[in-house]
């Protein structure tokens, strides 16, 4: 009993309107769900809503029965028994109710019947014309008013019915749910019983006869169709017995739908339909013509929907249902071409489009025959688009793009010519003749001969040329007879028009080659010929991929071809030397290059010509290279046809290509041949090498010989000039030959080989002197790059070998047992003064040798580390980076990865710090109590520092400079370690500090303290080395170990630490100097870390900002940190964080503003404070005289930058007060 | 009431191809970029749009349904009176494309702190032109630095009571009573609000 209660009370809550839909929507959730899991039957839930679905009240009835409606939707796949389907569906094709009245009834259900209190524009008195005592209205004029009443009276008495008048005009919103009804039980699985055909054809009948689609609602009229589609795709059986009267009934229901949801469906319904009766002469046939003319009305696609509105339907898919639409039949076709052709006419390019797209599926489906008739009329109707959719073509050749003639990307063109191809593959015979017969192609081809140059075409001839050309190419593209008749009707004219006719062919050669080089080349033959061969290339190379079968079809074009090649040949050639203007020279390269890459067995070109070509363009690299265009057109047709070949594996052109390009690009950078601008030699290598990898192969090797000829030369005699030649080819070998070799995942010896050929190099030269700096860092570049792309075995051998020439060299002490037992400090005395006199070689060899430890993976096991560890150090505190640099990776790559390499490295990471940590004790004389001191953690030892001899403590910024890049090492892969390190820093932030006011007016004293701000400011320097990301070294490319959010965590430990050692610092200087590290670490931080703490830092931030105001020096570090704030004020969280702290953002901002020295400051700062407008007023208010002032004072700032901004912010802070701006 | 508009076909002149400005690649830290001419043009015209003058125009509706347009003409002649109201934001026209202000109407001279704008109303009687220094005025007031001396005038022989024009427009006690008043105020700012998004 409960159950039944609780149940009617969902019903109730459901079916009253006046609850939230949100609440309707559970209770019918929890009826569903009963239903669903059987505590509820259908039978029952019908019999417990009796009272609701059969109400005279017909709002309460409407919401019984949508409510039933919508519990079958949810019930869709839960079985249910015939009988219950039986039923339900007889219901609800009951409701399907006789609308005849229905556009009247609509509109007086919406209210919108033209009674007086509607037609309010005129001025009319309210009153109804009937019983002229009361205000006219909908309700009125058909229940209430008295003549109105007395009739329904009448007639209720008459028919004997008991009926309580309505209050309003509404039964309309029962249909909706009988449609919701229908349409869930039509829809259900087989698995879950469906409604048997009978009963479907009930529902069929019912809404044809009924249903009047077009009065309905936008919601209703969508049911509807569902309702439709649904009937058609699901009973096709049962409704195609129905024909005339289910075609008319359809196209009565969709003609002139509006909306584009219903219109999705409609265009479905009709290409359903269609399929439903595929006979031409069913009744279909009859109903073509009239459901053409309701389907036409809407081509082409007009959208007019606002994009607000979102319906999820774009025009694109609206008109692509149409299409379907049009070509669902061949019974369209009298309607449906004639329709295209005249808007395909029309200056619409939307329209133009659409009719192409249309043509282009209408032909797939009508079928040949259909289409035959209308060929001449789609023909003439393509050629006029191609024409009239050509825009001016642009000559283009910058550096980047070798495009040639480029023509706006035109849509409709593209279009045209799928069609055009599409047509032709259907009925090749008929286009073809078109096409060879046609005027205008004729007149072009007879015009042609009359303009020499490109220049002296007119625009209208170029973009006939044009048109001409594509309508050529694709044609013959189509087919393989399409090709042989293009060919046969059109090349041998070409040819003539070019000076190249059969009768010269037959001819002895020679002479006739003078006479054609002497003559220039047609620019339009030459263009045509080439848009031909390109066409017959592409068609030969597609079908050679099928099967080489019909070789023998394209017999004629082929020996045509065969016969001109050797001419065609030379003209392009001769073209390429003459001709003064691009386009000539990019055609003459366009067409050699097609001709050297016809496919290999079926090729009408003889390897002969091959071989010639490729001469000309060698030529051309080696001769030519003033003429940039042509030189590059030469080495992209180079690069193309190396490729090409190699693709194809067409070895005997291979061997040709290798002997004639190659070897002979090669031997240019080995040569010692000045004409030719070098960084030119190297395009030309780089870009060879990259087309295939057997030139790779050869060309690496040329290019490693030139190297090292280079580099003995420099070694050896010092030769400066080849320094300059050595380091453009390090460079192009590491930036352009490596990331290939490296891509393709070849060649490993390669990269093997490499380095160790430079370290025997190293090895075998004894003492040289090279002062060249930038040789140096080219080479370090190319051996980091060489290393970090190798893999781990060869790293390995790279690295023995590298270890072995270090240990060979005399200089350095690299005896084990020396690092273990001699005392550091004596061992780093003696360090230090040898490193005093660091030969040249020995830098080389050092800075080389940390290039590869920096480069190789952790995996890589790294020879004899501690003393390696030791001798990095010893060179770090000379102030030897790259030592620092590899230091820091040996310290970042330590035995992380496998156990086996554990095992195999001699100490471990532990250790190694160890080591590290207590050789710093080494400098135990001058500093060495800071250090030590703040390792253990305890007290500084200030005096010491300031007794320490000036001379004794300049090796400090050194070792801080080292300690940093260890530092970044151990931060990257989050070892606790980086802390201690960071404290050393901090120390020595602090200590000078305490320690200045012990100075004294002495010479010595003032130049120890210049000293100390030096040191103090590498300090804050390392913080920034800490954060940054470096290009140099440990990085991903160098294979660094990161530990992920590395950056969040610094930040996140540093601030509480740097927080009070900021407040409780009392000297300006030491201040000043923890500002600037906080200033390092926080503009590297993601800005998400620093929006969390937003609301403690401020403060500090703008302290800060205030603090590097005052120094040129920092204008670096002040704009990345102003950027940090501008992220704070733009960001929402930030936002709030700012409130609290505007007047002393406000403040610090207006100082910016007049910021000298750098015009990024000065706009930024005006940026936040546009951003500070937005603020809530009542906080900003009082500053806004402030700001303004300020502002005015940027309106005349020296840059133009800066004052624009100035502008908008001056009105977005006067504009806070009112909207008239006083100021 | 049925007002009529001013000038209610004006003429649409071409946008002049805008020179680019030439940025030089490094641009030295401290080098002074003075204000010149097209900087004073660029803020008056890049975004400074007319909507008064702002009217039908026939080519606007030839996209339109033929329905939509017969609405339209029984829509306008009830409510004539709202028509000038119809705002197109599509097609707004900007003082430079009625040729109102050209570039080479004003001068600029940075060191002495001195500009002069001559501006060409579209009619001779137009009764906008004082409206339109005025908004000229206002921009730059609010734009150029404040050592600046701005003088404006209608172009010589382009209006009718030209020197009365003038004499209005560089009277600084009557632009100040001007701008005290809130609905002129508002009509200014509503000419100039879209320039400073």
């Amino acid at each position: 009993m409960a159950e039944s209660s609780q149940l009617s009370h969902l019903i109730e809550s459901f079916v009253d309107s006046s609850r939230s839909p949100t609440q309707q929507a559970a209770s019918l959730d929890k009826i569903a769900s009963r239903v669903k899991n059987d505590v509820l039957t259908m039978e029952g839930l019908v019999r417990e809503m009796q009272m609701y679905l059969t109400t005279t009240d017909n709002i309460v009835r409407a919401r019984g029965i949508l409510l039933l409606a919508e519990v079958l939707t949810c019930l869709a796949t839960k079985p249910l028994d015939n009988a219950t389907l039986h039923s339900l569906i007889g219901f609800f094709t009951d409701r399907l109710v006789p609308k005849r009245v229905a556009f009247f009834l609509w509109t007086a259900a919406h209210g919108r019947i033209l009674t007086l209190d509607n037609l309010r524009g005129l001025h009319l008195e309210n009153r109804c014309y009937i019983c002229c005592c009361s205000s006219e209205s909908v309700g009125h004029f058909l229940i209430h008013c008295p003549v109105a009443y007395a009739l329904w009276v009448q007639m209720l008495q008459a028919f004997g019915i008991q009926w309580v008048m309505p209050g309003s005009v509404a039964d309309w919103k029962a249909l909706r749910g009988a449609l919701v009804g229908c349409l869930a039980l039509m829809r259900r699985k087989s698995s879950a019983g469906v409604v048997t055909s009978t009963d479907a054809k009930a529902v069929a009948e019912s809404f044809l006869q009924n249903l009047q689609v077009q009065s309905l609602g936008q919601h209703d009229r969508k049911l509807c169709f569902e309702l439709l589609e649904c009937l058609l795709e699901r009973y096709p059986n049962t409704v195609t017995p129905m024909g005339d009267e289910l075609i008319y009934g359809i196209c009565e229901a969709i003609d002139s739908e509006k909306d584009p949801q219903c219109l999705m469906l409609t265009f479905h319904i009709v290409e359903v339909l269609v399929q439903l009766f595929p006979d031409t002469s069913g009744p279909f046939a009859s109903f073509a013509g009239d459901l053409f003319e309701i389907l036409s009305c809407y081509f082409p696609i007009h959208f007019t929907h606002p994009r607000g509105e979102d319906l999820g339907i774009k025009r694109d898919d609206l008109s692509r249902a149409l299409m379907l639409a049009f070509s669902s039949t061949p019974l369209f076709e009298p309607f449906a071409i004639p329709l295209l052709l005249e808007k395909l006419s029309s200056s619409l390019p939307s329209a133009k489009l659409d009719s192409l797209k249309y043509l282009s599926s209408c032909t797939s489906n009508y079928g040949p025959e259909r289409m035959a008739k209308h060929a001449r009329a789609i023909w003439l109707s393509i050629k006029d688009a191609l024409y009239t959719s050509l825009q001016e073509p642009t000559l283009s050749f910058t550096t980047e793009s070798l495009d040639g003639l480029v023509f706006q990307e035109n849509e409709i063109a593209k279009e045209a010519l799928t069609l055009l191809q599409q047509v032709i593959m259907q009925n090749n015979g008929l286009f073809l003749s078109l096409i060879v017969e046609d005027e205008d192609i004729n007149i072009i081809l007879n015009t042609v001969p009359t303009y020499e140059s490109y220049n002296d075409i007119p625009l209208q001839g170029k973009l006939k040329l044009f048109a001409a050309g594509c309508i050529l190419s694709i044609s013959t593209k189509t087919s393989v007879a399409c090709c042989h008749m293009i060919f046969e009707s059109f090349f041998p004219r070409l040819m003539e028009i070019l000076g190249l006719s059969e009768k010269n062919l037959s001819g002895d050669h020679s002479p006739k080659d003078n006479y054609l080089i002497s003559k220039r080349l047609n620019f339009g033959a030459l263009y045509l010929s080439v848009e031909l061969l390109a066409a017959c290339r592409d068609l030969i190379a597609g079908s050679t991929q099928i099967a080489s079968k019909s070789v023998s079809t394209y017999e004629t074009s082929y020996c045509m071809l065969h016969s001109f090649s050797n001419l065609l040949t030379k003209a392009f050639c001769s073209t390429l030397v003459s001709s003064p203007h691009d386009a000539d020279i990019y055609f003459g390269v366009k067409g050699l290059q097609i001709l050297a890459t016809f496919p290999g067995d079926v090729s009408p070109v003889p390897i002969s010509e091959f071989e010639n070509i490729l001469i000309t363009f060698v030529s051309i690299i080696t001769v030519n290279f003033k003429k940039t265009l042509l030189w590059r057109l030469a080495l992209k047709a180079l690069m193309n046809i190396g490729s090409f070949i190699d693709r194809n594996n067409e070895s005997e052109k291979i061997l040709s290509y290798m002997r004639i390009v190659v070897e002979k690009i090669v031997s240019l950078v080995s040569l010692d041949d000045v004409t030719m601008p070098f960084p030119l030699k190297l395009e030309a290598i780089s870009g060879i090498g990259t087309s295939g990898l057997n030139y790779m192969l050869h060309i690496i090797q040329g290019f490693e010989e030139a190297l090292f000829a280079n580099l003995s030369e420099i070694y050896v005699h010092g030769n400066l000039k080849s320094a300059k030649f050595t380091i453009w080819l390090l460079e192009c070998y590491s930036n352009k030959l490596l990331p290939w070799i490296h891509e393709n995942g070849v060649f490993e010896e390669v990269l093997l080989r490499f380095p160790i050929n430079i370290w025997k190099q190293i090895e075998s030269c004894v003492g040289f002197s090279v002062p060249e700096k930038e040789l140096l860092d080219a080479m370090m570049t190319t051996m980091k790059h060489a290393v970090a792309f190798s893999s781990e075995e060869s790293q390995n051998e790279i690295i023995q070998k590298a270890y072995n020439v270090l240990s060979s060299s005399t200089s350095f002490p690299l005896k084990e047992s020396m690092a273990l037992t001699i005392p550091f400090q004596l061992e780093g005395l003696q360090l230090t003064q040898k490193m005093d006199n660091l030969l040249c070689r020995d830098e080389w060899i050092l800075s080389l040798f940390a290039s590869v430890v920096i480069a190789v993976r952790p995996q890589t096991h790294i020879p004899n580390v501690k003393v390696i560890l030791n001798l990095f150090i010893t060179t770090l505190l000379k102030g030897h980076v790259p030592a620092a640099q590899a230091l820091g990776s040996i310290v970042n790559k330590f035995g992380k990865s496998s156990t086996g390499s554990e095992i195999s490295s001699d100490c471990t990471l532990e250790e190694a710090l160890d080591i590290i940590f207590q050789l710093k004790l080494w400098t135990h004389q001058d500093n060495g109590a800071l250090l030590r001191c703040s390792v253990n953690g305890s007290e500084m030892g200030h005096t010491d520092l300031c007794q320490a001899v000036v001379n004794n403590k300049l090796p400090q910024i050194p070792a801080i400079t080292g300690l940093s890049w260890i530092g970044k090492g151990l931060l990257l892969r989050g070892h606790d370690k980086v802390k201690d390190v960071t404290m050393i820093f901090l120390e020595c932030l602090l200590s000078n500090g305490n320690a200045l006011p012990l100075s004294q007016h002495s010479l010595e004293n003032s130049c120890e303290q210049d000293l100390r701000v030096s040191v103090m400011k590498s300090a804050s320097d390392a913080f920034r080395i800490l954060m940054s990301d470096s290009e140099v070294c440990l990085n991903r490319k160098f294979h660094a170990i990161i530990r992920p959010l590395y950056k969040q965590r610094f930040f996140s430990t540093m601030m509480p630490i740097l927080q009070p050692l900021i407040m409780k610092s009392d000297s300006l200087l030491s201040r000043s100097m923890l500002y600037q590290a906080f200033a390092h670490i926080i503009s590297e931080t993601p800005l998400v870390a620093v929006l969390g703490e937003a609301k403690k830092l401020i403060p500090i931030l703008l302290d800060c900002l205030s603090m590097l105001n005052k120094d040129a020096q920092d204008k670096d570090t002040l704009y990345s940190l102003l950027l940090v704030l501008s992220g704070i004020l733009t960001d929402k969280d930030g936002q709030e964080a700012v409130v609290d702290n505007a007047h002393l953002v406000i403040n610090c901002l207006t100082g910016l503003i007049a910021y000298p020295h750098m015009m990024l400051v000065r706009e930024t700062a005006i940026q936040c404070l546009v951003a500070m407008s937005e603020l809530p007023h009542a906080r900003i208010y009082p500053m806004r005289i402030q700001v303004l002032q300020a502002i005015s004072k940027a309106l005349d700032d020296s840059r133009r930058a800066v004052r624009q901004e100035a502008v908008r912010c001056r009105q977005a802070w006067a504009s806070i007060a009112s909207r008239s701006l006083h100021f | 009431m049925v007002s009529e508009l001013i000038n209610a076909n004006p003429i649409v002149y071409e946008k002049k191809e805008r020179r680019a400005r030439s940025v030089p690649t490094a641009v030295e830290e401290y080098v002074v970029e003075p204000i010149d001419q097209q900087e004073v043009f660029d803020i008056l015209s890049l975004q400074l749009f007319w909507y008064g003058l702002c009217t039908f125009k026939s080519t606007y509706y030839r996209g339109i349904s033929k329905l939509f347009l017969l609405l339209l003409l029984l829509f306008s002649l009830t409510f004539l009176n709202h028509v000038r109201d119809i705002k197109d934001p599509e097609h707004p026209y900007s003082l430079e494309e009625l040729k109102v202000i050209t570039e080479d109407a004003i001068e600029v001279d940075d060191q002495q702190s001195y500009v002069r704008i001559t501006f060409t109303p579209t009619v001779e009687h137009c009764s906008m032109a004082t409206i339109i220094g005025l908004c000229l005025r206002v921009k730059l007031l609010r734009s150029l630095p404040s050592r600046y001396k701005v003088d404006i005038r209608v172009a010589p022989g382009s209006h009718a009571s030209e020197s009365a024009v003038n004499k209005q427009l560089n009277d600084k006690e009557r632009v100040a009573a001007a701008l005290e008043n809130p609905n002129l105020v508002d009509m200014v700012d509503e000419c100039l609000a879209p320039s400073y998004d």
